[in-house]
């Protein structure tokens, strides 16, 4: 992990970039925060790579690679799927980035280790399991326990994009990642929309899921413009107001990557990664497997015509796609 | 001092909640809790606190404010405030129960918000003392005691019983009403009040330096060069200022069919792009200008304008759910060094 940060070291100091696009350190062991490091001094002061670099630092390529000079970035796996499906879009100008893949285990941060158990923490140490300590006393606890629900399901240790690779190339993992939908699939319509409505009642709309999200990246949504007519505000009733995530994940489809940053920044721990999800599970089973980011010459399904494409409401009405 | 024993908690809740509604932490399914309407299985949360803080309770996200109704030129008034009915919250930590005091002195200043008001009147608050502090709270940084939240009652939990102490009218015509409860001797808490503040003592932000913050502070604060690299990855999405028991702003919209308008209000956030936005655009363009905004009403503003008063109880929800972890003590950190 130290290595993360020599590298950048190195590639400011022999001008290859001018800027460097990482995590910098906290108040406390898991509270880092994306950050843009400018100089030696700033990185050696700040910067770090650990088991707390979850946040996927692709979108801020957006804003950061349209500024003068090249910046490097540093992109776990998954993260890179992001970075390769916002160069598809025509989003981040890739001649001014320099991208180094870090290979990567799996993340934690300060909330999934609450919910593993740990209250008052002050610090951890990292191996086999993670000792915590806390004002209460250690605590072990097993890391896979700990991990993000984004890790807990992963997809691919393969880097799809880099300048430079930091470690080992991974390659697609098997990964149940489709088995909460299956369940949610399985659920009559009546337990499902219970199942939703619970879920998303405890939104707040504070849009964190949707300005986390690579995909959401219209320079204005419609839903922070006052004359659109539905701006996020404008809570008719709270059905409407649940409505907010189908629309945001209809508008994602086939352009997202499942990355999990939405479950992951979600205040409220709604599960918004199985809505993107069951999107994705229905475009394999209609048009045959995709993944969005994984290459750069794929044609997103849903921006694809083919004469053979199937028509979803005959299907349905059929008794569905074959399994 | 009365007392009840842990075992029979659920006689306690079923006797306030016989004539009005009552509030108390339960976990939700992924385990956070959150403030929710006491029914005969309900279970009281064991969190150190709320995801979202008490001040739903008079300054609901979304409150309906009047009506109207048009028939041709006339223009017809309907009222569509919510009955004042009394209820109560139980569990309410000792920085939220501060957080009100922050908030009256904006909803009660003439001239008086009368949602708001008539909320605050009808609710009996009981506070529940920190047992197990978490290392995100600093409410001492505030001169708030976590061993002797305020509250019209205030309770303390021990491993066997739940200890009643009745602060104010409100409280004692409760209290009177609660046979379920024994007397008790206010010795019996000491000792848990001890053990809070010594671990009180051990938070990390517990003795933060606010020296740099306060009246009068704006010119020396406003151009600060650390707003930028502060705000720099800031998402600009609501969650500190939603999650936060001091915010208090809120935008006025209305919901119009043709016929009929519903006039309502809803909790606004600093940090979206078009918060306080008029007809000559955007008074904070960027989100370093909507950033400092937040931290400069918390931190300065509001002391300006209230004897000096922080408008930060130190609950510690922005340090646990900021997506990209930043928060109000990383800036007064960083301020604070900046100005040595």
């Amino acid at each position: 992990m130290q290595r993360v940060k020599e590298k950048a070291i190195e590639l400011l100091r022999s001008g290859e970039v001018s800027r460097v696009l990482g995590w910098k350190t906290g108040e406390f062991f898991y509270d880092l925060t994306p950050a843009v490091f400018e100089s030696v001094e700033e990185v050696e002061k700040g910067f770090v790579f650990s088991l707390f670099s979850g946040a996927n630092l692709s979108k801020y390529l957006i804003a950061e690679s349209k500024k003068e000079g090249k910046i490097a970035v540093f992109l776990k796996p998954c993260d890179s799927f992001s970075f390769v499906q916002l160069q598809k879009e025509h989003r981040i100008k890739r001649e001014n980035i320099y991208a180094v893949g870090i290979q990567c285990d799996g993340m934690c941060d300060g909330e999934s280790l609450r919910s593993a158990g740990c209250e008052g923490m002050t610090g951890v140490e990292d191996g086999e399991s993670l000792t915590v300590h806390t004002l209460y006393g250690d605590q072990v606890i097993e890391k896979k326990e700990a991990l993000l629900g984004k890790c807990q399901t992963c997809k691919s240790k393969r880097i799809v994009d880099f300048d430079e690779l930091i470690g080992q190339q991974g390659e697609d993992v098997p990964s149940d990642r489709f088995a909460e939908v299956a369940k949610l699939e399985a659920m009559t319509p009546e337990e499902r929309f219970a199942f939703w409505r619970t879920e998303l009642s405890r939104c707040i709309r504070c849009n964190a899921c949707r300005n986390v999200c690579p995909a959401c990246s219209c320079e204005k949504c419609v839903f922070d413009n006052p004359v659109s007519g539905v701006q996020n505000k404008a809570v008719a009733d709270s059905f409407e107001e649940n409505m907010f995530h189908i629309i945001r994940a209809f508008h994602v489809t086939a352009r997202c990557t499942d990355c999990g940053e939405c479950s992951r920044v979600c205040p409220q721990n709604i599960p918004l990664h199985l809505l993107n999800r069951k999107f994705i599970k229905d475009i394999n089973e209609l048009y045959g497997d995709y993944q969005a980011g994984a290459d750069f010459d794929s044609r997103p399904p849903l921006m694809d015509f083919r004469m053979d494409d199937p028509e979803p409401s005959v299907i349905y009405t059929r008794g569905g796609a074959a399994k | 001092m009365k007392k009840i024993a842990i075992s029979e908690l659920n006689s306690l809740f079923a006797a306030i909640a016989a004539d009005r509604k009552l509030y108390i932490p339960t976990d939700d399914s992924t385990g956070q809790s959150q403030f929710t309407i006491w029914e005969e299985g309900s279970i009281l949360s064991r969190n150190v606190n709320t995801v979202r803080s008490a001040k739903d309770s008079f300054f609901p996200q979304v409150e309906n404010l009047m009506g109207f109704k048009v028939t041709g030129k006339q223009i017809e008034l309907i009222e569509t405030r919510d009955p004042a009915e009394s209820f109560a919250v139980f569990g309410v930590r000792a920085c939220d129960v501060r957080s009100f005091d922050i908030l009256d002195r904006v909803f009660l200043t003439e001239p008086v918000d009368t949602y708001y008001a008539q909320r605050r009147e009808n609710v009996c608050i009981i506070s529940l003392a920190c047992g197990k502090p978490s290392e995100t709270c600093f409410c001492t940084a505030f001169g708030i005691d976590p061993a002797e939240p305020k509250g019209d009652v205030t309770c303390w939990m021990t491993g066997e019983a739940l200890y009643w102490q009745p602060n104010t009218e409100k409280g004692e015509a409760l209290t009177a009403q609660l046979s379920v409860l024994v007397d008790a001797d206010v010795a019996d808490i000491e000792q848990e009040k001890a053990a809070i503040r010594a671990t009180a003592e051990k938070l990390p932000f517990g003795k933060l330096d606010l020296s740099a913050f306060g009246q009068g502070k704006t010119k020396e604060l406003f151009n600060r060069p650390e707003w930028k690299a502060l705000s720099q990855s800031c998402l600009g999405c609501g969650t500190c200022t939603f999650i936060c028991p001091t915010c208090q702003c809120y935008d006025i919209q209305e919901f119009n069919n043709g016929k009929t308008v519903k006039r309502f209000r809803c909790w606004d956030s600093c940090m979206y792009s078009d918060f306080t936005k008029m007809s000559a655009g955007q008074p904070r363009p960027t989100q370093t200008e909507r950033f400092r905004q937040r931290f400069m009403h918390k931190l300065v503003y509001y002391p300006d304008n209230n004897e000096g008063i922080f408008a930060c109880v130190g609950c510690g929800r922005c340090l646990r759910k900021c997506p990209i972890h930043m928060n109000i003590v990383k800036v007064i950190k960083t301020m604070g060094e900046g100005t040595k």
